[in-house]
C-alpha cells in the first residue's frame, strides 16, 4: 500500500524525509516538490536520493520554470507536506498551499507553526468540509508525538496543566550558564556557533517561538481559542549568570517553562525557579512536557525538540497515519 | 494557631509518646516531629521540635498539661507565616528603591520577607537578588507573588517565580 506525497520545502525537515525515504522502504512515493526557487512534477514517482544528490549539487530541487504554487496546484498527491520555513507573521505562502491542497480533497501535513498558529480552526474546518486530514505533530516538541498522544491516547482524559520546555535553543543556552558558569551572552554565541541559534535569534531568546507552541497546544488539542496576544510571555534574553547561582544555593536552576492550566485561562511563557531534579530539568536543546490529567494522572515526555531526522520523524508518523486510515489515500 | 515549641523529654521508652499525647489531649494537632539526636544533656534527656495546630484558647491548658506531667517546654513559638517561596529579582534594584519594593510585601500584615541574597556584579549593571517570602496561607502567597509581580512590572524588574509541580 503507497501513498503519494508533494513536498513543499527542502530545507533540514525536507532533507530529513528525503533520507528516511532513501534508508528504508516507507511506502510513500514522491510525484511532486519544490523549494523556494524551483519545482518539479513527476507522477510515476522522483527518487529521494537522487534529488538529494540533486539539490546538494546544484541547490535546486527542480526546473526554475515551475514554481511551488504550480506543483501545490497540479501534481498528483494525496498528501501535500508542507514543511518550508514558518512566517509567524502571515503565515504564508504555506497556508494558500494549504487551502489549496485541501480545496483540491487532498490530505496536508505540515511542520510549519505559522498556518496552525493563526489558521487552526478555518484550516480544520476546511479539511472537515473536504473529508481529508490535517495534521501538524511536527509544530510542537520537534520528535515528541505531544499532539497524537493527547488527541488519540488521552482523549478521554481533562487536561488540568500542562508545562513544557519547548525551544531547545534558550533550554541549551540555559543548560550552559549553570554547567559551565558561562554568561548569557558567552552560552548564545557558542549555540550559534554550533547552528543551535539563528544569526537574529530573536524569536528563540525573547520567547515567541516557544509561546507558539502554546498556542498550537490550546487551540488544536486543548479546546481554546487564543492567539500570542493571550500569552503572557517573558524571554530569556535579560538573564543574568547571577540569577543561576541564586537559584542554585537552594539546589534549583532556571528554565523556560511554557504553562497552561485551561480551568484558570492562564496561559504563560516565563524562566522559573525549578528544582534541579526536576523531570522537566532537560538538559542541552532537548525539549520536555508534563501534563497533569484527571484519569490518566501526571506523565512525562522528554526527547528532540528539532533537527532533520527527528522532525521527519513526527512528518512521517502523520503521512502513515494517513495511509492506514484511508488505506490508499483518496 | 499554629505553634512551634521545643521540648525536653527523658532518654527512657515511651517518653516521646507520653509527651506527645497532652497535644491531644488539650485538643491539638500535631503537624511535625523532629527528633533531635544530638540534644545532648547531661540529665540524660532528649530534645524533640514539635509544630501543632491549636486553638489560641487551648494553648495554655496544654501548657498546664506539660508542666504537670514533668515534660520542659525549652523554647515556645507562633509560626504565623509557615508558607514560604522564594524568587529572583533582576533589575536596576537599589536604584528602583529596593526598600520599597520589600516593603509593599512587609505592609500588607500577612505576608513578610524574610531573607534576602543579593548579587551586583558591577556599577550600572542590573543586579540579582533572591527574596524568601513567607505567608500566613497558600492564598496570601499568591497575593504577595502577585503584589511583587506589579511592582516588579512598574520598576521594569524581571521577577522569576518558582514552578509549583
Amino acid at each position: 500500500m503507497t501513498i503519494r506525497i508533494a513536498l513543499i520545502g527542502t530545507g533540514a525537515v525536507g532533507r530529513g524525509i528525503l533520507e528516511a525515504m532513501t534508508r528504508k522502504d516507507l511506502g510513500i512515493v514522491l510525484t511532486g516538490v519544490a523549494d523556494s526557487r524551483s519545482g518539479l512534477i513527476q507522477p510515476d514517482g522522483i527518487s529521494p536520493f537522487d534529488l538529494l544528490t540533486r539539490k546538494r549539487e546544484t541547490g535546486l530541487c527542480g526546473d526554475v520554470s515551475i514554481t511551488a504554487d504550480d506543483v501545490v496546484r497540479t501534481a498528483p498527491y494525496d498528501v501535500l507536506v508542507e514543511v518550508s520555513p514558518t512566517d509567524a507573521a502571515t503565515g504564508e505562502p504555506a497556508t494558500s498551499y494549504i487551502r489549496t491542497a485541501l480545496s483540491r480533497g487532498c490530505h496536508v501535513v505540515t511542520s510549519n507553526k505559522g498556518p496552525v498558529a493563526l489558521h487552526y480552526h478555518e484550516l480544520r474546518q476546511e479539511a472537515d468540509k473536504a473529508g481529508v486530514s490535517f495534521r501538524f505533530e511536527a509544530t510542537v516538541a520537534g520528535a515528541i508525538p505531544i499532539l497524537h498522544t493527547l488527541l488519540e491516547s488521552l482523549g478521554g482524559n481533562e487536561v488540568q496543566a500542562l508545562y513544557g520546555v519547548l525551544n531547545g535553543t534558550c533550554n541549551y543556552i540555559l543548560t550552559r550558564m549553570a554547567e559551565e558558569g558561562l554568561s548569557y551572552k558567552q552560552a548564545l554565541d557558542e549555540a550559534r556557533a554550533l547552528g543551535y541559534a539563528e544569526a537574529d535569534p530573536t524569536y528563540d531568546v525573547k520567547g515567541i517561538d516557544a509561546a507558539i507552541k502554546l498556542v498550537i497546544l490550546a487551540n488544536t488539542v486543548l479546546n481554546q481559542r487564543i492567539t500570542l496576544e493571550d500569552i503572557d510571555i517573558t524571554g530569556i534574553d535579560l538573564l543574568t549568570e547571577e540569577a543561576i547561582r541564586l537559584a542554585e544555593e537552594q539546589d534549583a536552576t532556571i528554565r523556560l517553562i511554557g504553562e497552561i492550566i485551561p480551568g484558570k485561562n492562564l496561559y504563560r511563557l516565563s524562566p522559573r525557579i525549578i528544582p534541579r531534579h526536576h523531570p522537566l530539568v532537560v538538559h542541552g536543546s532537548l525539549n520536555a512536557i508534563i501534563l497533569r490529567t484527571d484519569l490518566a494522572g501526571d506523565l512525562v515526555f522528554s526527547g528532540k525538540g528539532a533537527g532533520s531526522l527527528e522532525t521527519a520523524s513526527a512528518v512521517l508518523g502523520d503521512i502513515l497515519s494517513i495511509r492506514d486510515r484511508y488505506a490508499g489515500g483518496n | 494557631m499554629q505553634v512551634s515549641m521545643k521540648l525536653e523529654i527523658r532518654d527512657t521508652p515511651g517518653q516521646l509518646v507520653a509527651a506527645l499525647m497532652p497535644i491531644s489531649d488539650a485538643g491539638g494537632n500535631i503537624k511535625t516531629v523532629i527528633h533531635e539526636h544530638d540534644f545532648s544533656s547531661d540529665k540524660g534527656s532528649l530534645g524533640v521540635e514539635v509544630v501543632i495546630e491549636i486553638p489560641p484558647e487551648r494553648l495554655d491548658a496544654l501548657l498546664k498539661l506539660f508542666q504537670e506531667r514533668g515534660i520542659t517546654v525549652i523554647r515556645f513559638g507562633e509560626e504565623r507565616m509557615h508558607y514560604q517561596q522564594s524568587v529572583i529579582l533582576i533589575g536596576h534594584l537599589i536604584h528602583t528603591n529596593l526598600g520599597d519594593t520589600v516593603d509593599r510585601i512587609d505592609s500588607t500584615g500577612f505576608a513578610e520577607v524574610t531573607r534576602m541574597s543579593l548579587a551586583m556584579p558591577a556599577i550600572h549593571e542590573r543586579s540579582s537578588a533572591k527574596c524568601t517570602i513567607k505567608a500566613l496561607s497558600r492564598e496570601h502567597m499568591d497575593q504577595a507573588i502577585e503584589i511583587l509581580r506589579d511592582v516588579s512590572k512598574q520598576k521594569d524588574i524581571l521577577m522569576i517565580e518558582p514552578l509549583e509541580f
